[in-house]
């Protein structure tokens, strides 16, 4: 499959707003890296605010035990740093007694404990010290004055490259990087190992003790667009990335596919053979939601940096029409291979000011509009059908086998304001 | 540091929220971080409004941090007058602009706003969302309620005459549990006394509406957590008087009304209305199949006005008995421990989930009244469960009209809390066909069909018993496991046969009969000795 040549919004502008921004902070993330990394544990410290978050963001999971907490701060913790880190230390002896099943212990800073600033790598450092070889103890931030959303994943893997095994200097290995569902990551590798790439390794692991080794033969593959501070962290270590379009749809598992399989030099027949079946059951799958979906306009609010590689799907692959793609946080480097699919009058926005943005999709009023919970029901309640951003998080959404998925996420809310006569 | 997974209430500036979002003309300036407008679907989302609340975050960053924070805050407040033109204008910081102490007060007495700015003062480390709400709810009356009243309202007499005296209803809120309808059903009950309502609020009013406070005879205070403080502070400054009983049940509406009555000078109700119950309660729970609700256990956890009224109305009108008290409000710790010691239960203060849990699996309810909490806590132990209070989920706040409070309210209790236990007549096959293949532990809940029930996480449970196991606690989850302390297999069998809603009791009360007298081991003998020792 070739490329068309790069156009798209390679070059375009991108209009940058500051105000205020209606999007979850990087702590939110936990929520489904606590059930990716199945004996890592995540300690919030933070205020009841964040606890709070955790909370609300978590919905029902909170009652399984669920494998985070907040340490809460209180009056006593701010009057003086030494009494707080005492205070952590006995929340994670507390802690480290009751789940004895833990093998990583995340610190996670939040917006009080930064303001604060309470040192959490050294008290990760100390504690590493105190419970080794039982238990990891590791620092990341997922603050809101820091991290937003989805960028709260990429510090937490940022963290983690540091502790990853040295690779052999002679055997290259492929890196698939970013939480993906159990599901999806299986798929791909069976299609790794179809093609003749053997021992593909992806991080996160789904165990603490299972990390995969870097080096300078190391090449990495992102799957997800917010890994910034996760790719530097690999690159310091001489791991080399290798550039595609995110595996989203028919057309960008094929492309991500193959970026891979030319950086280590697959045979094209070889690659054709063992995804040709799948990708072909892909386009069927989405074939059934294209006379829905075609020709409609979307405009995408800010939220987890999904943005651009969602828009760029479901304009080439379905057909509809991207008015603005809003997004928290615009990788250049990392997305170019996305910008230049883009169709090329696309408005692009990174940041947001939320009342000039919702001023500007109420003058577009767009057949979708796509955000989160905060802002669905009030747009829904002017007329506008959205589709809740935060569902692309935790459903199943990339590869072969999910591109007809994701397009009926989108096809959805259009048949339910058809069907409904209320 | 207090550890934390679970939290009945949010932070102060959530309480804050709720009481803006009530009302309307109203818009709140929070000087917050990036990522605190989470809580902006609790709102579009568990309460379902169709439009964002009425809340302007300055979401400064890590960058800005360095710089001029007031600044921005001054601009935020500045661009969220000029386009929502609100008619009053709160402001205030959340937990982390506390920690940088921009002094939203004094920056926003600099803007020089057209219209009333008011500061709120919310320690978050401190304090938790019913005190933000009530503080938040006082300062707006403090500010706006006109300072002079023409009348003195405690002297009805002096009212024109011919005129209906009138109250404020105080205390709802947005994101209240049921505070939609209870201010239809209590406005309605008020109207059939012959009392009209001036302004209820914060739900629904405006800043206009709080001005026409004073303007009332007394004052109805639905829910003392919110309104208490500024019921009395109206008190103070206009002489109202505010009612202190909270009408949820069939006997606390009465009483209510009689409380009103006396407010608002009305003659005593004549002995013939009152004949006649307004609720269906009394008979529903004299009839013949309510008979087998008589003495059944009952765990009360909840905010402490919902915690109170439920225990009254199990205890009269359901003729339960209680074996549990215990509420999250801190600041009504008192009401909840002279109520408990009435009742001859242990109270309970605590915002620590693992410590209601552990309190609940020593009482071994057969019915727990609670918050969503206590729901999943009941699910988890196998015990029936309906919840009072909040925190709630979505669907405690329902499209039908389902009050907690009134007389309507009354019916609404009966339904709900019965619903979940097991039927008389079922109870009394049970015992009568022991081994009942269809119903038995592992049985779903008959009204959900047959077939078995789906196991719990297992790692959950061991984590479960682990927490316990570290609180000190028996490591127990209600029926789950037998102690094998010195059980013989007879004894556990015959155990077996005994319905699996009053098994646990059954299976506590024998091992404290064996061990009070030294038994070591259990037998057959043993738990019938027990059974007539102890009664049911």
């Amino acid at each position: 499959m070739t490329v068309a040549p790069a156009a798209g919004c390679t070059d375009r502008a991108v209009l940058r707003e500051r105000g205020q921004r209606e999007v979850f902070c990087g702590l939110t993330g936990i929520v489904w890296l606590h059930r990716k990394i199945q004996d890592a544990f995540f300690l919030v410290v933070g205020s009841r605010t964040c606890a709070h978050l955790m909370q609300s963001a978590a919905g029902v999971m909170i009652f399984a035990e669920p494998r985070f907490a907040t340490a809460v701060m209180e009056e006593r913790d701010l009057a003086g740093l030494a009494d707080a880190n005492e205070e952590l230390d006995r929340a994670v002896a507390r802690l480290v007694e009751r789940r004895p099943d833990i093998k990583m212990l995340f610190l996670v800073g939040s917006c009080p404990s930064e303001v604060i600033k309470l040192d959490l790598s050294r008290a990760a450092a100390r504690l590493s010290e105190r419970y080794r070889p039982d238990v990891r103890v590791l620092n990341y931030s997922g603050s809101g004055i820091e991290t937003t959303f989805t960028q709260g994943e990429d510090r937490c893997l940022a963290s983690l490259v540091p502790e990853l095994p040295e690779a052999p200097a002679d055997a290259p290995e492929l890196l698939v990087v970013g939480t993906l569902a159990d599901v999806v990551e299986d798929q791909f590798a069976r299609l790794f190992s179809a093609m003749g790439l053997e021992g593909v390794r992806f991080l996160p692991p789904r165990k603490a003790r299972d990390l995969p080794p870097v080096g300078p033969s190391a090449r990495y593959l992102l799957a997800q667009p917010f890994l910034g501070e996760t790719a530097r962290a690999l690159e310091e270590r001489g791991a080399g990335r290798i550039a595609a379009p995110f595996p989203l749809g028919a057309e960008g598992t094929t492309l991500w596919l193959q970026a891979a399989a030319d950086a280590f030099g697959i045979d094209p027949m070889r690659f054709r053979a063992a995804t040709a079946a799948a990708e072909a059951r892909a386009k069927r799958a989405l074939e059934t939601h294209r006379a829905a979906l075609c020709g409609k306009s979307l405009f995408f609010f800010p939220d987890s940096q999904l943005e651009i590689p969602l828009a760029r799907m479901l304009s080439r692959e379905l057909g509809m029409q991207p008015t603005e793609v809003g997004t928290p946080y615009l990788h250049r480097q990392h997305l170019a291979d996305e910008l230049a699919l883009l169709p090329d009058d696309v408005r692009l926005s990174e940041g947001q000011d939320v009342d000039r943005q919702l001023d500007r999709a109420r003058a577009i009023r767009p057949d979708i509009s796509v955000c989160g919970l905060g802002l669905a029901n009030p747009l829904e309640a002017e007329g506008l059908a959205t589709k809740w951003s935060i569902e692309l998080l935790f459903t199943p959404i990339q590869g072969y086998e999910q591109a007809g998925d994701l397009a009926a996420l989108f096809a959805r809310p259009l048949a339910r304001q058809t069907r409904l006569r209320v | 540091m207090q550890l934390t997974v679970w939290t009945y209430e949010g932070p102060p500036h959530v309480g804050a929220m709720r009481v803006a979002t009530a009302m309307e003309g109203v818009h709140y300036v929070l000087h917050a971080p990036q990522g605190d407008t989470y809580a902006d679907l609790l709102f579009t989302m568990i309460e379902r409004r169709d439009k964002r609340p009425p809340v302007t975050y300055t979401t400064f960053e890590a960058r800005d941090l360095g710089t001029d924070t007031a600044a921005l805050f001054q601009r935020t407040l500045k661009d969220a007058h000029d386009r929502f033109r609100p008619q009053a204008m709160l402001v205030g910081a959340s937990c982390t602009a506390e920690l940088i102490q921009d002094d939203p007060a004094g920056l926003a007495k600099a803007a020089n706003l057209p219209v009333p700015v008011i500061p709120l003062e919310l320690p978050s480390y401190q304090r938790k969302e019913n005190w933000g709400a009530a503080e938040t709810f006082y300062q707006i009356v403090r500010t706006l309620a006109g300072a002079v009243k023409e009348r003195p309202g405690d002297e009805p007499a002096t009212r024109r005459s011919g005129a209906r005296p009138t109250c404020n209803i105080l205390g709802p809120t947005a994101l209240g549990f049921r505070h939609r309808d209870d201010v239809a059903e209590i406005t309605r009950l008020l109207g059939e006394i012959g009392v009209d309502v001036n302004v209820v609020a914060p739900l629904g009013a405006s800043p206009a509406d709080i001005a026409r406070l004073g303007a009332a005879d007394f004052n109805v205070v639905l829910y003392p957590e919110i309104a208490g403080v500024a019921a009395k502070w109206l008190k103070r400054t206009f002489g109202q008087a505010f009612t202190t009983v909270v009408p949820i049940g069939h006997g606390a509406t009465r009483d209510f009304v009689a409380e009103v009555r006396r407010l608002a000078g009305l003659p005593e109700a004549e002995v013939a209305v009152a004949a006649k119950p307004a609720s269906n309660l009394p008979w529903f729970s004299r009839s013949v199949d309510s008979n087998y609700l008589t003495g059944k256990r009952v765990f009360v956890f909840g905010d402490a006005t919902h915690a109170l009224a439920a225990a009254r109305v199990a205890t009269e009108e359901f003729g339960f008995t209680l074996v549990g008290l215990g509420t999250y409000s801190r600041e009504f710790a008192r009401d909840i421990r002279a109520a408990a010691e009435g009742y001859g239960v242990e109270p309970l203060i605590s915002d620590d989930y693992l410590d209601i849990e552990q309190a609940i699996v020593a009482a071994q309810p057969e019915l727990v009244l609670g918050t969503q909490m206590e729901r999943h806590i009941a699910k988890r132990l196998g015990i029936a469960c309906a919840v009072i209070s909040a925190p709630v989920h979505v669907q405690d706040y329902p499209a039908r009209y389902s009050p907690q409070m009134g007389f309507e309210g009354a019916n609404v209790l009966w339904d709900t809390w019965v619903r979940p236990l097991v039927m008389g007549l079922e109870e009394h096959l049970l015992g009568m066909f022991r081994d009942d293949f269809e119903f038995h532990d592992e049985a779903k809940p008959s009204h959900l069909g047959s077939g078995a029930r789906i196991a719990a996480e297992p790692h959950a449970d061991t984590a479960m018993a682990a927490a316990m196991a570290a609180k000190g606690a028996p490591a127990d989850a209600g029926d789950a496991e037998l102690i094998s302390l010195g059980w013989l297999s007879e004894a556990e069998a015959e155990l077996k046969k005994i319905p699996f809603f009053v098994r646990g009791k059954a299976r506590r009360n024998t091992e404290k009969f064996a061990a009070e007298r030294g038994l070591s081991e259990i037998t057959v003998e043993t738990l019938y000795d027990a059974k007539a020792h102890y009664g049911r």
